[in-house]
């Protein structure tokens, strides 16, 4: 025992670290501040912590080339023992710190963490969850499948969009013409070394700014952030009503930290590892690229807005929103901190969560892809065919061949890129029909050039027989009422 | 903390420290000056993908092979290993590319990448449409845009036939923003 001391106190006459990280310790936090809320910074970090360890272990045996990384996860997954299941700890890890991170930010926004003094401290978090993205984005590259490889297509294709320098930034992003060798190279360079470094230094400084200014006290309402005397407000509340930061603060902290470890092995060796999917290889080109979870929303943003406006949007969208994030504590840097009395806050974090959960929802049934095999791969459902003329038969037909299945659903089935045409001849005349076949429109293209004369007759008839039994056809309104019968 | 070792020891002697300051500043100035020029080199070297092409350019043509194996009326994929390339790139250098014969020495060779955001588009031989699985981009068989979010058609190869052989001028990833670029210094053959 005593010879510890004695080591201890020849290290701290050389580091003189004891006193300082003693001091941390021992410093007063506001009582109400040990609380389950309050367990979401820590826990981003001993996610991110994880990711660091599991992220080395990887590095033992992945090769970032675009020749070997496929065969090297295959090799982790298969043949390196328990490499599944150090790649699903890192795959679920990612995740995992994600939504902390994500959390974390809702309960700081929603805490009115980020007014006065701490603004500093919520821009750092700013660039820490654009960081912690660019890590899940590079983290997918990785991941050197063929959701990878077209992913990577979809950022240059976004970034060559930029005026004047798209092209050239493409060919930085890409490090060179095409996506290949030198292109996996630099998201290595990137996920391993640029991001993670640039990481480490910002939760330093944030983890250094928490305790420095001290940790936000619970929000009550009515009581308000003045510049002129918050902090002094601060020291007396922490002064006289305060308890020391060990271990009040974090003895929740800790037990969250360990159900997170624990959620994240439950996943991973539940669920197993991501992937990777199909060889990147151009040529084949029967695939569906899909981006990870957390970024399926932009993938259903990026199907919606109309073309006229997607440009724009993808362009000027991200600097609005960073900008509204990064001035935020400047201009409601005072004032209420409370929740409770801060309805316009609520609501931007509901409306924000009902919107990204919408655009994640759509994107995992993709309604505007075309069911790629629904002409070969769907037929058309029987009862639509039974008691059918042999014409009407010919019309499914047609209807499949010339792959309408792809796009247009019956009874549920195919495509939902057009609309479902269960009942379709209640919409549109015959006439309107055949318009509609032959000249396209309303997001149709025309297939005029593709379906000779008799095709469009028996096609058009099918489709004259799609309607539910209780509602009639459409008619001609021009041709006067139908002869009574 | 003690820092006492990092004061200067003795009386401090105004005109010698100010002397020391200046020099301080020269030193940094020194510094700053080697700083800058050692980012010249390093400047280079990341820049390195895009004045490569400034010098070089990166497209070339590359055969397709025989044109009789593209019949007459149809589309086909075809494959070509891209003119930049090496070792580390593996099969990520297999680029395909969709050749229309429309007849005699009338060819269009469409890039796979979506006019959109670059997915792989796929040809419909029945109803005669390119198909994008990503965003669900439609093209119609000369490539024009027939529906969906691109604002363009495919993008195109320029072509020529040498020795009965089916070539293209490529080698960069086509993309929005690029192939607008592209269009004045590629000779027209678009019909």
């Amino acid at each position: 025992m005593r010879l510890i001391h004695k080591l201890g106190d020849w290290f701290d006459q050389r580091l003189q670290l004891g006193a300082p990280i003693r001091e941390t310790m021992e410093h007063p936090i506001p009582r109400d501040t040990a609380s389950w809320f309050y367990v979401f910074g820590s826990a981003a970090m001993t996610a991110f912590g994880l990711q660091l360890a599991t992220g080395i272990l990887l590095a033992l045996i992945y090769v970032p080339s675009a020749g070997e990384a496929w065969n090297s996860l295959q090799i982790l997954n298969h043949q390196v023992e328990l490499g599944w299941f150090i790649r699903a700890l890192h795959g679920w890890g990612s995740n995992f710190m994600l939504a902390i991170v994500l959390i974390h930010m809702v309960q700081v926004f929603l805490f009115g963490a980020y007014k006065f003094p701490r603004e500093l401290t919520w821009i750092l978090g700013v660039f820490l969850l654009l960081m912690t993205l660019g890590m899940a984005f590079t983290g997918q590259v990785l991941r050197f499948d063929q959701d990878a490889y077209w992913g990577l297509g979809i950022g240059a294709s976004i970034s060559s969009r930029i005026p004047l320098v798209g092209p050239a930034l493409v060919k930085l992003l890409l490090g060179g013409p095409i996506i290949a060798g030198h292109t996996l190279s630099r998201f290595f360079a990137l996920h391993v070394f640029v991001i993670p470094g640039l990481l480490i230094a910002f939760v330093g400084l944030h983890v250094l700014m928490v305790l420095k200014l001290g940790i936000n006290e619970w929000p009550m309402p009515g009581r308000l952030v003045r510049r002129a005397d918050y902090l002094e407000k601060y020291h007396n509340l922490t002064h006289t009503d305060g308890v020391p930061f060990v271990p009040y603060g974090v003895l929740k902290d800790v037990v969250f930290s360990g159900f997170v470890l624990l959620a994240i092995a439950a996943c991973a060796l539940y669920f197993g590892p991501f992937g990777p999917g199909g060889q990147p290889d151009p040529t084949v080109i029967q695939t569906a690229p899909r981006p990870d979870f957390f970024f399926l929303w932009l993938y259903a943003v990026l199907s919606l807005l109309p073309p006229s406006l997607e440009t724009p949007a993808l362009l000027i969208g991200p600097v609005i929103a960073l900008l509204v994030l990064l001035g935020l504590p400047f201009f409601s840097g005072e004032g209420e901190k409370s929740w409770r009395k801060r309805p316009i806050a609520v609501l931007t974090i509901l409306l924000t969560a009902v919107a990204l959960g919408t655009f994640t929802n759509l994107a995992d049934h993709a309604p505007w892809s075309p069911v790629m095999d629904a002409g070969t791969g769907v037929p058309v459902p029987s009862q639509l065919l039974s008691g059918r003329t042999p014409l009407q038969i010919q019309g499914a037909l047609v209807f499949q061949s010339k792959q309408c299945h792809n796009c247009h659903s019956l009874g549920e089935s195919g495509g939902k890129r057009g609309p479902a045409l269960d009942a379709v001849a209640v919409r549109l005349t015959e006439d309107q029909l055949v318009r509609q076949v032959l000249q396209g429109g309303g997001n149709m293209p025309a297939y005029g050039k593709n379906l000779n004369p008799p095709e469009t007759t028996a096609l058009v008839a099918f489709l004259e027989t799609l309607h539910p039994g209780s509602q009639a056809q459409a008619k001609d309104a021009s041709l006067g009422p139908e002869p009574k019968l | 903390m003690s820092s006492s070792f990092l004061e200067p020891q003795g009386p401090k002697r105004p005109g010698d420290f100010s002397r020391r300051q200046a020099l301080l500043k020269i030193a940094t100035l020194f510094n700053a000056a080697v700083g800058g020029l050692l980012a010249i080199p390093i400047v280079g070297y990341l820049l390195s993908p895009v004045t490569r092409e400034r010098k070089s350019g990166y497209d070339s043509w590359i055969s397709l092979g025989a044109i009789d194996q593209f019949p007459s009326g149809e589309t086909r994929l075809a494959t070509y290993r891209n003119p930049v390339a090496d070792a580390s790139d593996g099969e990520t250098a297999e680029i395909p590319c969709w050749v229309r014969h429309k007849d005699g020495e009338d060819f269009q060779v469409f890039a796979i990448n979506c006019a959109h955001l670059g997915c792989p588009v796929r040809w419909f031989q029945q109803s005669r449409l390119f198909m994008c699985p990503c965003h669900g981009g439609a093209y119609y068989e000369d490539g024009s845009r027939a529906s969906g979010p691109p604002e363009r058609g495919l993008f195109e190869y320029p072509f020529k036939i040498l020795d009965g052989k089916l070539h293209i001028q490529a080698g960069e990833l086509p993309t929005p923003g690029l192939a607008a670029g592209n269009k004045t210094r590629r000779p027209c053959q678009c019909a």
